[in-house]
């Protein structure tokens, strides 16, 4: 056993009532690679938030817990001390300029200077730059992890893989760096630039600094890490020497957890699987941040079907694309017609109805009432709540008011009454408005993503149980899209995994944890034990 | 006691309490100061009445997320020009009003729909481009109407070329809103007919926002993307609000000039709009949410301030050249209060 840089002893955190870290402890070795592996949401982040002192945990009540740093407490308060202690951090966006160069950029506010004459009288802010000592600085920084590019180009038109290679770069210049967090930093790259990455992150651990690896590529972690450290809601569920375990192992780690029976016991409901509703051949869809890259899916007419994956794979964009929110192409079929794409009041004529993950800037228009915001929808896509004076409409008012009424009671929507602002509510009464005016243009599918992000448990049951029952007794067809497998696993009839922004596999909810870990980490040649 | 204050001052949002108190602060000082007060209310009562439906203009643009109508020159100028067709018909009286805003409503839509396209190529920055636009349709117009091919002596200088600076109305439908069924009480004179109107336009405006149509533009003024889901096209939205608010500019402006006596053409309409915009807003309207209460109280305050601070101000100040630098420094400090405003005046 190597001599210990960083102990993590009991770290817990909470955002008010949510528990977001539960009593995590860990340890990172000199010169180790060490994986920190976990789904979205599992407190991934939080910890490393803490590890930097970033201000968002000191302003929500800081955390429990000790840093340990080479056998020292310590003590840290701002992302400003975490550098002086040696901790760095390569970014997942690049923080780069791009107008500066290369060497310009890793020394950025670590400038070499040296004096002139004005700076004699005026003091040190009008010392001129030693450009020679910073290029040859930058070049040794960039020779050390092999890279080819010169010190003096301009960051501007450089390929993605290369950018990446100048934070590591600006990171491993500082002089007294201990410690290094790449946060998913193969997400962006090409194959062959992650192979180069990873080449680069074990020259660096040879000159003792420790690196801690945030990724979801799991046969990364089995590549090039000694030890796998595995969070999930929250708590620490695993800490593994990586030559101890395997993908399978790891996969079921990550997404194992008990699966919430909501559906009354009718397992394996009898599909008609040759009625389809939806089909979609080669579609894309251009959302930024979700890009879908070609999927060929089928609905059945009347089921649940689930649409999983981490975040960023490309999961989101689908219902986006059919509601004609982002650019798609492709051929979609519905009720065996074309659908126009691009064209959201067809998708809505059509009786296609939408819940957004965007719930603020979507879902709703905050500064209406409840009654107009589970309304207007139907009234500009069905002409529903008008009455017609000739050429000239009304909004009748009352039937809104009533109907607004009826759907308060019905999804229990807490509120001072159907003329409060939605900005208002709570977020589950905010979801339950959501709900209720896709389900006021009565539609054959219902698409739903993330109906239960960011609201709390009470709701989310009901939210869920509303989903089943319109499922049930209204024969509607639900796509639900979610980040929350237990979920999907609990309510839907099939779970498609998007990884990618192409089909993985589609997996029936009770399929192992470890088909779900490995599909949503983009294998697809899955081992036979798992089968 | 107090905290029922406090809560009434919170409920009628600050910015407005201090402004309706100034009002009342200037028109008691006016009674002591020995001014004819019912005077200056009938006039209160009539400039309200003149410049509502301009400042009413602003409403569909706040309301379908282009902000506030900067650019209402523009609709002024469809106005101006409607209304001078009317003088060159030789049409007098009411008829000739109707008839000048018959003229005026066309010119406006189709000027609205080129200003609406611009508007939505300029998405974000509609204020400032608004301004821009009220300036350049002014400047260009100042040629204008030096070339434009009138006959009529009233509209024409009587030697040289080009239209005159102020066309009086005398001759055709001055007055012709104020004086219907006008009464005094109290010594305060009501200008029925100019009352009547500006609310009948307020309540076509209400109405109008209760249709579909209106529904879909405050959808779009509210959320962009909400608008865009619900199948609403965002872009037509606010095509209709701005020929609208154009149209409303056009009516108004003659509104206004009937009970002026006058057009005033070349640089007049440089301005205007600022005076409508301060106007809605010191109402309690901000760049994204605006009432028809807002467009009356606003219309009321702001010409009520401008009109009672000035002669208060030159009893104070009896020397000529400092009231008239008072007049200025009132009416721009109170617009410049207004803007700061912009945000929401809660």
């Amino acid at each position: 056993m190597g001599e210990i840089l960083l102990q993590l002893k009991g770290i817990s955190k909470h955002y008010g009532e949510n528990k977001v870290l539960n009593n995590v402890s860990f340890e990172v070795e000199k010169g180790q690679i060490v994986s920190l592996l976990g789904e979205n949401g599992a407190g991934k982040s939080t910890l490393m938030n803490i590890l930097f002192g970033m201000p968002v945990i000191h302003s929500t009540g800081g955390f429990s817990g000790e840093i340990y740093l080479e056998g020292e407490l310590v003590d840290i308060s701002s992302p400003v001390k975490a550098m002086e202690l040696g901790i760095g951090m390569v970014h997942q966006e690049f923080m780069l300029i791009p107008g500066y160069s290369v060497a310009e950029n890793i020394k950025l506010n670590r400038e070499v200077l040296k004096d002139n004459l004005v700076s004699k009288v005026l003091g040190k802010d009008f010392k001129t730059l030693d450009a020679k000592k910073m290029n040859s600085d930058a070049r040794v920084a960039l020779d050390k992890l092999e890279v080819g590019i010169e010190e003096y180009t301009k960051v501007e038109g450089l390929p993605v893989g290369y950018m990446q290679f100048i934070e590591i770069a600006r990171e491993i210049d500082k002089k007294n760096v201990r410690l290094l967090v790449f946060d998913e930093p193969t997400a962006v790259l090409t194959e062959s630039e992650a192979e180069n990455l990873i080449k680069a992150m074990r020259i660096i651990t040879q000159s003792g600094i420790s690196i801690i690896f945030i990724t979801h590529r799991l046969d990364e972690v089995i590549s090039c890490t000694e030890q796998v450290t595995i969070l999930r809601d929250g708590a620490l569920v695993a800490n593994k020497k990586t030559s101890d375990t395997n993908i399978v192992e790891l996969a079921e780690l990550m997404v194992g957890r008990k699966i919430e029976s909501l559906k009354n016991s009718e397992e394996n409901r009898a599909m008609e699987m040759n009625d389809i509703i939806l089909s979609m051949k080669n579609y894309k869809v251009g959302m930024p941040g979700e890009l879908v890259k070609g999927i060929d899916l089928n609905v059945h007419r009347g089921e649940i079907l689930g649409i999983g994956g981490l975040a960023g794979q490309g999961k989101i964009g689908i219902a986006n694309g059919i509601m004609g929110l982002y650019p798609a192409s492709g051929e979609v079929l519905f009720n065996g017609e074309t659908l126009n794409l691009n064209k959201p009041i067809e998708s809505l004529k059509r009786k296609l109805a939408f819940v957004s993950e965007d719930r603020k800037g979507v879902g709703l228009l905050l500064d209406e009432g409840i009654d107009i915001n589970i309304t207007v929808t139907s009234i500009q896509v069905n002409n529903r709540f008008l009455k017609r004076y000739g050429f000239f409409t009304q909004l009748d008012l009352g039937t809104i008011r009533s109907y607004a009424d009826g759907m308060i009671k019905m999804f229990d929507i807490r509120c001072t009454g159907p003329d409060q602002k939605t900005r208002r509510l709570s977020g589950g009464n905010q979801q339950k408005v959501c709900l209720a005016r896709a389900i006021t243009l009565e539609p054959e599918i219902l698409l739903v993503s993330e109906p239960t992000r960011g609201i709390d448990i009470g709701a989310k049951k009901l939210v869920l149980d509303a989903l089943i029952d319109l499922n049930r007794n209204k024969n509607m067809t639900i796509i639900m899209t979610s980040s929350e497998l237990g979920e999907l696993r609990s309510i839907c009839d099939r779970v498609a995994i998007i990884s990618e922004g192409k089909l993985a596999g589609i997996l029936k909810p009770n399929d192992s944890d470890a088909k779900y870990g490995l599909m949503m980490s983009g294998k697809t040649d899955i081992p036979k034990e798992v089968m | 006691m107090s905290e029922k204050l406090k809560s009434t001052i919170k409920n009628i949002g600050i910015p407005r309490f201090v402004i309706v108190t100034m009002l009342i602060v200037i028109y008691i000082a006016a009674y002591f100061l020995k001014l004819n007060v019912p005077r200056l209310l009938s006039d209160n009562l009539v400039r309200m009445g003149m410049n509502g439906v301009l400042v009413l203009a602003m409403v569909p643009g706040i309301l379908s997320g282009t902000g506030l109508n900067f650019g209402l020159p523009l609709g002024i100028i469809c106005g101006i020009l409607g209304g001078l067709l009317s003088i060159e018909l030789q049409m007098t009286g009411i008829v000739g009003f109707l008839v000048a805003m018959m003229c005026s409503i066309p010119i406006a839509i189709i000027a609205g729909y080129f200003y609406g396209k611009l508007l939505n190529r300029v998405k974000g920055s509609e204020m400032m481009v608004g301004t821009y636009v009220g300036f350049s349709i002014v400047s260009l117009m100042c040629i204008g109407w030096l070339v434009m091919p009138f006959k009529s002596d009233a509209i024409r200088w009587p030697i040289g070329e080009g239209l005159r600076t102020t066309i009086a109305l005398t001759d055709f439908y001055d007055k012709v809103l104020n004086d219907f069924l006008q009464f005094t009480i109290f010594g305060v004179t009501v200008p029925t007919g100019l009352l009547l109107f500006f609310f009948m336009m307020c309540l076509f405006v209400f109405l109008f926002l209760r249709t579909k149509t209106g529904m879909a533009i405050r959808a779009t003024g509210s959320s962009n993307k909400f608008s865009k889901a619900s199948g609403i096209d965002v872009d037509k939205s606010r095509m209709i609000a701005t020929v609208l608010s154009t149209a409303l500019g056009a009516i108004g402006i003659l509104v206004y000039a009937q009970s002026y006596g006058f057009f005033q053409l070349y640089t007049a309409p440089l301005m205007m709009g600022f005076a409508a915009v301060a106007a809605i807003l010191l109402g309690g309207a901000s760049a994204h949410n605006a009432k028809i209460t807002h467009v009356l109280l606003g219309v009321f305050v702001f010409q009520g301030l401008l009109l009672v601070a000035l002669p208060v101000a030159n009893v104070i100040f009896p020397q000529g050249n400092l009231s008239e630098v008072m007049r200025v420094i009132v009416q721009y400090g109170i617009i410049l209060y207004a803007l700061t405003k912009a945000g929401g005046g809660q």
